[in-house]
C-alpha cells in the first residue's frame, strides 16, 4: 500500500500499523520499503539517529551503515520496536523529540537490566510522558538538578572555494548554536545577541519563540532538558565573510621531465589574533603522479600512492614561522602534462571565535529563583574549504 | 520462511504456560525473537494469546505485535482477543487505551472490525488527548480494511469534529488521517474547508510537533482561497514556518507559499516580501548532507523554473565543492544554467571553465555542455562562451574537444552566420573525434558549411571509408552531409554521393538509413531544384530551452514540492501503483490584475517569464508535415527499387541534374539561410525528417497576405500573374503563380525590378524549368534581397517590375506590404528603447487608431512578433495594457511603437515614432494587415 509521495512527512512508507521493524528480517532493511529512495530515509533518519545514539544501538546515523548495525539491533529486537512504535502509526510520523521517548521507553542501561531482571518491572513508563501533550511537549516536567548550568556553544562553520589567485569565489558561514542546558523546574531563557542583523536565515528548535524574534531579535524559550541545538544559521555570500588563512602553492608539471615541482605554505590571514590549530591539508593529485617526496616544515604527511591523495596534517599555524611543504613529485615518464589542477582541501579550528562576528549579549533567566551557572563558547571551523590551484 | 524444530515450539509452549510472569515474559520474547527472524511461530498462537491478560504493558505490546503478524492468517483463533482488546480500550491507563486502539487498526480481519467500532467510537471521545489521537489514527487504517464500514458508523464525521479540538495533536492526526482518506476516495469531498476550518489549522499550525506541522501544512495547500487577500493572510502565517529546523517542514511551507502566491498580485508589496523570504530558508537546505541536498536541488529546479526571480542573486551558493557527490553537481550546475542571465554570466563562465578542467569525465562533458547552453541562452554571452570552448578544444583533452563540438554545433544553429569562422579550429580535430555524438556534429558542420571549407569533400570522404562501422546516428548525417555538398559543389562531388547513395540504399540493413537514402536519390533525380529546397531549406532556430519542464507538469509537480514526485520530476501517477485513485492538483487560477503588471522596469532582463519558449515542435507535427509533403509527380518513371538496381547511380543522377550542374547562372542560397538540422536530442532518423520539411512545411513566418493579379492575361499578352510577399525566417520572396492563358508555349522567362525605396531585388534569377505550354500554371517563389540600388519611390512601398519571355516585355507595379522588411533582431532593449524614445523628437509622433480588432493583448502581442514586431515591455495603466513595441527595418530603420489597449474596446491607438517619419504610415498599415488577418 504506499504511500505515495510524502516521503519526507512519512518515511516508513509502506508498512500499515507499526510491525515495521518485525516483518521477517531484523535491521533496517524492513523500514526500507523498496519504492522509497535512500533520500527521504535518510532525511528522517536524520532525525531518528540522535535518537539511536542515546540508546547505545547505534555509533551513526541509522541508515547508514546496515551491515554493522544489524547485530545490535538483533540484541535489542524489542526495545527498537518498542521505540520505532511510538514513532512511527500508520506510517504517520508521531514523537521524535528524544526527551519523550526517553521517557516513554527507558533507555537500556546493565543497571536498569538487572533491575528489572529481579523486580519484573519493564523499560516501558508506565505513565503517559506529561510533556507530550503539554503546550512545551520538549520539556518534561519535575527536573531537578542539584548544579544549575546551561552552556551554549557557538560553532562556525566556513564554507569556501579560493581561486588560484588567492581571491574568494563564494564564501559563506553556516553556524549553529548547541546548547548543554541542565536547570531545575520549568526556565524561561532569553538570550540576546550583540549583532542580530548578522544572521540571514535561521531556523529554531521549536522552543523558540518565533515572535520575539521577528520583533525585537531575541531568542526567548523554553528550553529542552539537557543537549539540543537552539539554532542554526547561515550567513551568506553577500555579506563579506573574513577567509582566516591563505594558502600559497606552487604546483607545476612540466610537459618534457617526469619530475614536477610542489611547494605549499599556509599562513593565517583575518583571524583577530587568535591561533590556527588543527590544520589538515589535503589533495587529490592527478592520475599521472607516482609518487611525491617532500619536506613539511612541521608536521606529518602521507601520499597513497594508490588513491593519489595527499594529506598533511600540520597542526598549529606559528605566524613567526609559517609551516610549508616543498619536494617534488615523480610524474609517469613520457605521459603529457596531466590535464586537471589539483584542489586543495583544507581543515582547521579557531577556538574562541565566531569568523561572523557573532557575539552572545547575554542571557536571563525568568521563571525560577535559583541562580544558574551560565557559559558560552566560540569555535569556528572550516566546512568545505577549497582552494583551486 | 524458516520452520522451527518441533522440539523448540514445544519448549516454547511449555514456557509460555508456565506459572511465573518472568517466564512468561522471557518465552514471548523469545517468539518475537522468532517471529521477526522469520520463523513461522503461528502455532503458537492460543498460548500467545492467553499471556495478553496481563498488565505488564512491555509484555502486553509483545503480545499485540504478536497478533497483528499471525493475525490475518488464524482468524477464527483471534477473535479470542476482541474481549481483551473491549476490555483495554477502558482501561484506566491512557497508554494502555492507546495500545489497544493502535493495534486494533492494525488487524485486517474482517470478522473482528466489526467487534471494534465500539471500542473505536469511545476511544474517539476519550477524555485523554493521547487516545483520541491514536483513535484518529485508527479510523485512517480502519477506511483503508473497511470504507463503507467507516462511513456507515460515521466515523468520519467524528473525525472532521476532531479538527475543532482543543489539542494540536489530535488536529494534526485527524488532518493526516482525513488526507489520507481524502486521497483515495478523491470525490469523498472530505476536507471541505472553509476560512473557519482553515483559521483553526492554522491555530493548531504554531502548536504541534513537527509532522504535524508537515500534515497540516500539506492539507493548506490543497485549499483554495476565494480571494488574494485570504491567500495574503493564510501566507502570512505560513512564513514563519520556514524557519523551522526540520527541512521538511520548511519545504511544506514552501509549497503553501509557492501556490498562494500565484494568487498575489506582483505589484503588491507582499509579494515581493514573500519572493525575499522564500531565499533565504532554500539556500540553507544545501548546508545539510548531500543526500538532503539533492532533495532540496530537486526541488529547487522546479522553483526556478517557476519563478526565476526568487533566487536570482543566490547564483554563489550553487557553484559546485569539487567533492560535492556527482549528482548533487550534476544538480546545481542545471540550476546554475537556468540562474544564468547577462549579469551574472561572466562569474558562471568562469566557474564552468574551471569544472572543465576537473577529474570527473560525466562531470567535465556537462560543464562543456553547460557552456553551450548559456550561449544559447544568454544571446550576449555567446561570444564569450564560444571563445571559452575554443580555449577548451586547444587542452586537445579528447572528451572535452568532443563535447566541445556538439555544443558548438548547437550554437552554430541559434545564431547562424556569426561564428563560423572557429570551423577551421574544429576540423584540426577531426581526427581525433571517437564518440558517434561528436562525429555525427563534426560531419553536419562540414556539409553544413560545405562551401566555405575548401576540403570539404575530402573530409567527408575520409569518414565514408569506414561508413558501415559507423553508427546510425553518424551514417544518417554523413549521408545528409554528402547531399547537401553535392548540392552545393555539384561538379567535384557527384562520385562522391553515388557513393554514399548506394551504400546506403543498397549495402545497408537499417530502414531509417534506407529510406532516407531513397528519398534523397529520387528526389535528386526527379527534381534537383526540389531537391535544393528541402535539403538546404532553412530551420528554424533552436530555442534556448529545450530542456523546460513543460508548463502543466511544472505548475503539478510545485503541487507536490517536498514529496517524492518533486525528486522524480513525475507526477505521483507515473510511479505510484496501487489503482489508488490519483488527484491531479494544479495551481490556483492566477488573478487577472496580475496578468500584465510587467514593467520595464522591474521586469527582470533574461527572464524567461511570461514569453513562451519557441520550443521546436514535436515529432507528431514532423510527420504531419511529412504526408503533405509532394514528392515530385507520382508517376517518374519504374518504382525506384528496381531502378537503382538495374541501372546503378550514375544513370539516375542523369537528367534533370544537368541543370543543376551545367547551370551558368547557378546561385548559391542567400547567406542568411543556414538551415541546420542536426535536431541532436530527437531520434537520429527523425532529425532528418525534420530536414525536409522545414522547407515544405509551413513555418510560423509573418503573415502573408493572398496573391493577388499583378499582370492580367490581356494586358501581357496572355500571361497572367499572381503574387504576393512572403518572409520566412530572415529571408524575403515573392511568390508567383505564372499562368499561360496564350496558345503558344512560353519560355525563357526572366525578371528584374526598378530601383525602389529599400533595395529590393531578386537574389536569384527567375527559374521556370520547363517551357510554360498552353493553360499550364507554375508557381514559382523568387527570393529577394535587399541589396539592389536604392531610389525613393512615391509611395514609398511601390515596386515596378518588368518580366520578360520568348514573347515580350511586361511592365507592371505593385504595392509590397512594409511587414516583410521588418527584420528578426528587431527586438531593442528596454533601457535602449526607454532612451530612444525621449531621443525621438516630438513632433515625429505619429498617431493613429486601429478599429475593431476584437484580440486582447497577449494576442496581439504574439501575433505581431511573428511578423517579427517585439514586445519590449507590457504595463498596465489605468486598466490598460500598454505595449510597447520596436521593430526594425532591413534598412537599419527603427520604429518604436506604443500600442494602447482597453480590454473591451476594440479600437487601439497606435503611436509610432521614427527617426524618418515617413515609414510611420506604412508601418501603421502592416499593423493593420497583421492584426485584421
Amino acid at each position: 500500500m504506499p504511500r505515495k509521495s510524502h516521503f519526507l512527512a512519512s518515511p516508513g512508507g509502506t508498512s500499515r500499523g507499526s510491525a515495521a521493524a518485525s516483518n521477517s528480517r531484523p535491521g533496517l532493511c524492513d523500514w526500507r520499503p523498496a519504492e522509497c529512495s535512500r533520500q527521504p530515509i535518510r532525511a528522517w533518519s536524520h532525525r531518528a539517529a540522535p535518537i539511536g545514539d542515546e540508546r547505545n544501538l547505534d555509533k551513526g546515523p541509522l541508515g547508514a551503515r546496515a551491515e554493522e548495525l544489524e547485530p545490535v539491533i538483533k540484541d535489542n529486537v524489542v526495545v527498537v520496536y518498542e521505540v520505532l512504535e511510538e514513532m512511527l502509526d500508520n506510517g504517520f510520523p508521531l514523537a521524535t523529540e528524544s526527551n519523550i521517548l526517553k521517557e516513554l521507553i527507558k533507555p537500556p542501561t546493565i543497571l536498569r537490566t538487572v533491575v528489572n531482571t529481579i523486580t519484573g518491572s519493564t523499560n516501558v513508563g508506565d505513565q503517559l510522558p506529561t510533556g507530550q501533550l503539554s503546550v512545551v511537549p520538549w520539556r518534561r516536567t519535575g527536573v531537578k538538578y542539584t548544579n544549575n548550568e546551561a552552556y551554549f556553544d557557538v560553532i562556525e562553520e566556513i564554507d569556501a572555494i579560493i581561486d588560484k589567485s588567492g581571491s574568494t569565489i563564494t564564501a559563506e558561514i553556516q553556524g549553529v548554536i548547541d546548547a548543554c542546558v541542565k536547570l531545575t523546574g520549568m526556565p524561561d531563557l532569553t538570550l540576546s545577541f550583540m549583532n542580530p542583523r548578522l544572521l540571514d536565515d535561521v531556523s529554531f528548535h521549536p522552543c523558540v519563540r518565533f515572535k520575539r524574534w521577528e520583533s525585537e531579535r531575541i531568542l526567548s524559550f523554553i528550553p529542552p532538558d539537557g543537549n539540543f541545538r537552539l539554532l542554526s544559521y547561515h550567513v551568506s555570500a553577500q555579506n563579506l565573510v573574513a577567509i582566516p588563512v591563505y594558502v600559497k602553492h606552487n604546483i607545476s608539471f612540466r610537459d618534457s621531465s617526469s619530475l614536477g615541482r610542489f611547494e605549499i605554505t599556509v599562513g593565517p590571514k583575518q583571524t583577530m589574533g587568535k591561533t590556527i590549530e588543527g590544520v589538515i591539508v589535503t589533495s587529490q593529485m592527478p592520475k599521472g603522479v607516482l609518487n611525491m617526496s617532500l619536506t613539511p616544515s612541521q608536521g606529518t604527511h602521507t601520499f597513497d600512492p594508490v588513491t593519489k591523495m595527499l594529506s598533511w596534517d600540520v597542526g598549529k599555524i606559528n605566524p613567526q614561522k609559517l609551516p610549508s611543504l616543498k619536494g617534488t613529485m615523480s610524474l609517469q615518464a613520457g605521459a603529457s602534462k596531466p590535464d586537471e589542477n589539483p584542489t586543495i582541501n583544507l581543515q582547521f579550528k579557531i577556538q574562541q571565535l565566531a569568523i561572523s562576528g557573532l557575539k552572545v549579549n547575554r542571557l536571563d533567566m525568568y521563571g525560577e529563583k535559583y541562580k544558574p551557572f551560565k557559559g558560552i563558547k566560540y569555535m569556528t571551523k572550516a566546512g568545505k574549504f577549497q582552494v583551486r590551484t | 520462511m524458516m520452520v522451527p524444530e518441533l522440539g523448540e515450539i514445544f519448549e516454547l509452549k511449555a514456557e509460555l504456560n508456565s506459572d511465573k510472569k518472568e517466564k512468561k515474559k522471557e518465552a514471548v520474547k523469545k517468539v518475537i525473537a522468532s517471529m521477526t527472524v522469520g520463523k513461522d511461530v503461528s502455532a503458537l498462537f492460543p498460548d500467545v494469546v492467553n499471556c495478553m491478560q496481563t498488565d505488564n504493558l512491555e509484555l502486553k505490546k509483545l503480545v499485540y505485535l504478536y497478533l497483528m503478524n499471525y493475525a490475518k492468517s488464524q482468524p477464527d483463533m483471534a477473535i479470542m482477543a476482541v474481549n481483551t482488546f473491549v476490555k483495554d480500550c477502558e482501561d484506566p491507563n491512557p497508554l494502555i487505551r492507546a495500545l489497544a486502539v493502535r493495534t486494533m487498526g492494525c488487524i485486517r480481519v474482517d470478522k473482528i472490525t466489526e467487534y471494534l467500532c465500539e471500542p473505536l467510537r469511545k476511544c474517539l471521545k476519550d477524555e485523554d488527548p493521547y487516545v483520541r489521537k491514536t483513535a484518529a489514527v485508527c479510523v485512517a487504517k480502519l477506511h483503508d480494511i473497511n470504507a463503507q464500514l467507516v462511513e456507515d458508523q460515521g466515523f468520519l464525521d467524528t473525525l472532521k469534529d476532531l479538527i475543532s479540538d482543543s489539542n494540536p495533536m489530535v488536529v494534526a492526526n485527524a488532518v493526516a488521517a482525513l488526507s489520507e482518506i481524502a486521497e483515495s476516495h478523491p470525490s469523498s469531498n472530505l476536507l471541505d474547508l472553509n476560512p473557519q476550518s482553515i483559521n483553526k489549522l492554522l491555530t493548531a499550525l504554531n502548536e504541534c510537533t513537527e509532522w504535524g506541522q508537515i500534515f497540516i501544512l500539506d492539507c493548506l495547500a490543497n485549499y483554495t482561497p476565494k480571494d488574494d487577500r485570504e491567500a495574503q493572510s493564510i501566507c502570512e502565517r505560513v512564513t514563519p514556518r520556514l524557519s523551522h529546523a526540520n527541512s521538511a517542514v520548511v519545504l511544506s511551507a514552501v509549497k503553501v507559499l509557492m501556490k498562494f502566491m500565484e494568487m498575489l498580485s506582483k505589484d503588491l508589496d507582499y509579494y515581493g516580501t514573500l519572493l525575499k523570504k522564500l531565499a533565504p530558508p532554500l539556500v540553507t537546505l544545501l548546508s545539510a548532507e548531500p543526500e538532503l541536498q539533492y532533495v532540496a536541488l530537486r526541488n529547487i529546479n522546479l522553483i526556478v523554473q517557476k519563478r526565476p526571480e526568487i533566487l536570482k542573486h543566490e547564483m554563489k551558493v550553487f557553484f559546485v565543492k569539487y567533492n560535492d557527490p556527482i549528482y548533487v553537481k550534476l544538480e546545481k550546475l542545471d540550476i546554475m544554467i537556468r540562474l544564468a542571465s547577462q549579469a551574472n554570466i561572466a562569474q558562471v563562465l568562469a566557474e564552468l571553465k574551471e569544472y572543465a578542467t576537473e577529474v570527473d569525465v560525466d562531470f567535465v562533458r556537462k560543464a562543456v555542455r553547460a557552456i553551450g547552453r548559456c550561449a544559447i541562452k544568454v544571446e550576449q554571452s555567446a561570444e564569450r562562451c564560444v571563445s571559452t570552448l575554443l580555449d577548451l578544444i586547444q587542452t586537445k583533452v579528447n572528451y572535452v574537444v568532443q563535447e566541445a563540438i556538439v555544443v558548438i554545433k548547437d550554437i552554430f544553429r541559434k545564431y547562424p552566420n556569426k561564428y563560423e569562422s572557429v570551423i577551421a579550429t574544429l576540423c584540426e580535430n577531426l581526427d581525433s573525434l571517437d564518440e558517434p555524438e561528436a562525429r555525427a556534429a563534426m560531419i553536419w558542420i562540414v556539409g553544413e558549411y560545405a562551401e566555405r571549407i575548401d576540403n570539404a569533400d575530402e573530409l567527408l570522404e575520409s569518414f565514408l571509408e569506414g561508413f558501415h562501422d559507423e553508427s546510425t546516428q553518424v551514417q544518417l548525417q554523413l549521408l545528409t552531409a554528402i547531399v547537401k555538398l553535392f548540392l552545393k559543389k555539384p561538379t567535384e562531388t557527384q562520385e562522391l554521393v553515388q557513393q554514399v547513395l548506394s551504400l546506403a540504399t543498397q549495402d545497408s540493413d537499417n530502414p531509417d538509413l534506407r529510406d532516407r537514402g531513397y528519398i534523397y536519390w529520387r528526389l535528386l533525380s526527379t527534381d534537383p531544384v526540389a531537391a535544393k529546397e528541402v535539403v538546404l531549406a532553412e530551420k528554424p532556430l533552436i530555442s534556448e530551452e529545450t530542456d523546460l519542464i513543460e508548463p502543466t507538469l511544472l505548475d503539478e509537480l510545485i503541487c507536490y514540492i517536498g514529496t517524492l514526485a518533486s525528486v522524480y520530476h513525475k507526477p505521483p501517477s507515473a510511479f505510484v501503483e496501487g489503482g489508488r485513485g490519483v488527484v491531479h492538483k494544479s495551481l490556483p487560477p492566477r488573478t487577472a490584475s496580475s496578468e500584465s503588471t510587467e514593467s520595464p522596469e522591474t521586469a527582470p532582463a533574461g527572464a524567461p517569464s511570461g514569453e513562451q519558449p519557441d520550443v521546436i515542435p514535436a515529432q507528431g507535427d514532423l510527420l504531419g508535415d511529412l504526408l503533405n509533403l509532394d514528392l515530385g509527380p507520382p508517376v517518374s518513371g519504374p518504382p525506384l527499387a528496381t531502378s537503382s538496381v538495374q541501372m546503378g547511380a550514375v544513370d539516375l543522377l542523369g537528367g534533370g541534374l544537368d541543370s543543376l550542374i551545367g547551370g551558368p547562372n547557378f546561385v548559391t542560397p542567400p547567406a542568411a539561410t543556414v538551415p541546420a538540422n542536426l535536431g541532436a536530442p530527437m531520434g537520429s532518423g527523425l532529425s532528418d525528417l525534420f530536414d525536409l520539411t522545414s522547407g515544405v512545411g509551413t513555418l510560423s513566418g509573418s503573415y502573408v497576405a493572398p496573391k493577388a493579379i499583378w499582370l492580367p492575361a490581356m494586358k501581357a499578352k496572355g500571361l497572367e500573374i499572381l503574387g504576393t510577399f512572403t518572409r520566412q525566417v530572415g529571408s524575403i520572396s515573392m511568390d508567383l503563380q505564372l499562368t499561360n492563358k496564350a496558345l503558344q508555349v512560353m519560355t525563357d522567362f526572366a525578371i528584374q525590378f526598378n530601383r525602389n525605396s529599400f533595395g529590393l531585388a531578386p537574389a536569384a534569377p527567375l527559374q521556370v524549368h520547363a517551357p510554360l505550354s498552353p493553360n499550364q500554371t507554375v508557381e514559382i517563389s523568387l527570393p529577394l534581397n535587399t541589396v539592389g540600388s536604392v531610389m525613393k519611390m512615391e509611395p514609398l512601398n511601390n515596386l515596378q517590375v518588368a518580366v520578360k519571355n520568348n514573347i515580350d516585355v511586361f511592365y507592371f507595379s505593385t504595392l509590397y506590404p512594409l511587414h516583410i522588411l521588418f527584420v528578426e533582431d528587431g527586438k531593442m532593449d528596454r533601457q535602449i528603447f526607454l532612451a530612444t524614445w525621449k531621443d525621438i523628437p516630438n513632433e515625429n509622433e505619429a498617431q493613429f487608431q486601429i478599429r475593431d480588432c476584437p484580440l486582447n493583448a497577449e494576442a496581439v502581442s504574439s501575433r505581431l512578433q511573428s511578423s517579427n514586431i517585439f514586445t519590449v515591455a507590457k504595463r498596465n495603466v489605468e486598466g490598460q495594457d500598454m505595449l510597447y513595441q520596436s521593430l526594425k527595418l532591413t534598412n537599419g530603420i527603427w520604429v518604436l511603437a506604443e500600442l494602447r489597449i482597453q480590454p473591451g474596446n476594440p479600437n487601439f491607438m497606435l503611436s509610432l515614432k521614427c527617426r524618418a517619419p515617413e515609414v510611420s504610415q506604412h508601418v501603421y498599415q502592416a499593423y493593420e494587415t497583421i492584426l485584421k488577418n
